[in-house]
């Protein structure tokens, strides 16, 4: 009864893949019920880009949001409600093919930060999208694994000590 | 990937700052426990704890996992093989940031039949 539930609530979702295909790459695949060039769209306008890359249950706030999407070209992200408590994100376009394909680099972490392809390809008025991250060593993937896992066990450590200071939840 | 850190760790922090999630965390933390089982014990419908679980799941601190019809919650993914565990919540970023991209698809695509229809005429 639950499977029937659940495949009513999201009729028309697709399936978001990860891969680690190599020592120094992961790949993300997901396939959009729409033309390429629409898709292509949503990642090239910032207006549009912005409406998608901050998911509302991630809790965060996308600041600012410059993109000039062209070979060479720069964008820069800004998190953060206020200048003291910010993160930017922010790199230049290598490749910019209009609807099958967009590269570009990641600067924010110096020279460890991944190079980012993004491809569509339109099959039936679908688009297969493939997004590859390469990183310049297996080093500098792993890395970024492990230093995610390690400030998550430290996270949760504030956690743990956040739900202590709470104390019992009240249920209802 | 120091983005999707980033954005981990609001993710957390949002998962925690409702009161029945935290009572689901503290649930799953005695035993595993299905959706259903979780809603009975929450007094809430189905569809309200599985959007709780979602956030829960979102943020790292929850993996479900579906056997025959029943879905069964348990704190994760540091039970996890580390690898597998981040990969899994690099994954549950990208699904979500793509469940937002089908919505601007799909108003794309109505936008652009609406005009194509005016154009027409």
């Amino acid at each position: 009864m639950e499977a029937r539930r659940e495949s009513e609530a999201t009729p028309m979702k697709n399936r978001t893949t990860v891969e680690r295909t190599s020592e120094r790459e992961l790949v993300v695949t997901r396939t959009f019920n729409g033309p390429a060039r629409i898709v292509f769209e949503a990642w090239t306008r910032p207006e549009l880009f912005k409406q998608w890359w901050v998911p509302k249950s991630m809790g965060m706030f996308l600041r600012s949001c410059e993109m000039d999407v062209r070979v060479g070209g720069r964008y820069r992200l800004v998190f953060g409600h206020d200048a003291s408590n910010s993160a930017e994100f922010f790199g230049r376009y290598i490749e910019v093919t209009p609807h099958s394909r967009l590269a570009w680099t990641n600067d924010e972490g110096g020279d460890d930060g991944p190079v980012t392809t993004v491809t569509f390809e339109e099959k039936g008025g679908k688009t297969l999208l493939v997004l590859h991250e390469l990183y310049p060593s297996k080093e500098a993937l792993d890395a970024a694994g492990t230093g995610a896992a390690d400030a998550m066990s430290e996270t949760f450590e504030q956690l743990d000590e956040l739900l202590v200071t709470l104390g019992a939840p009240r249920v209802m | 990937m120091v983005q999707y850190l980033g954005a981990r760790l609001d993710a957390s922090f949002g998962a925690i700052s409702d009161a029945t999630r935290r009572g689901v965390l503290e649930q799953l933390g005695r035993s595993d426990a299905s959706i259903t089982d979780l809603a009975e014990k929450f007094h809430m419908t189905l569809t309200g704890m599985k959007k709780h679980v979602g956030v829960l799941e979102q943020a790292g601190l929850v993996t479900t996992e579906k056997v025959g019809r029943v879905r069964t919650c348990k704190i994760g993914p540091r039970r996890l093989e580390e690898e597998t565990a981040w990969i899994e919540r690099y994954r549950q970023l990208w699904d979500a940031r793509f469940d937002e991209l089908d919505k601007v698809v799909e108003e794309l695509k109505r936008k652009e039949k609406v005009d194509g229809s005016k154009k027409r005429k």
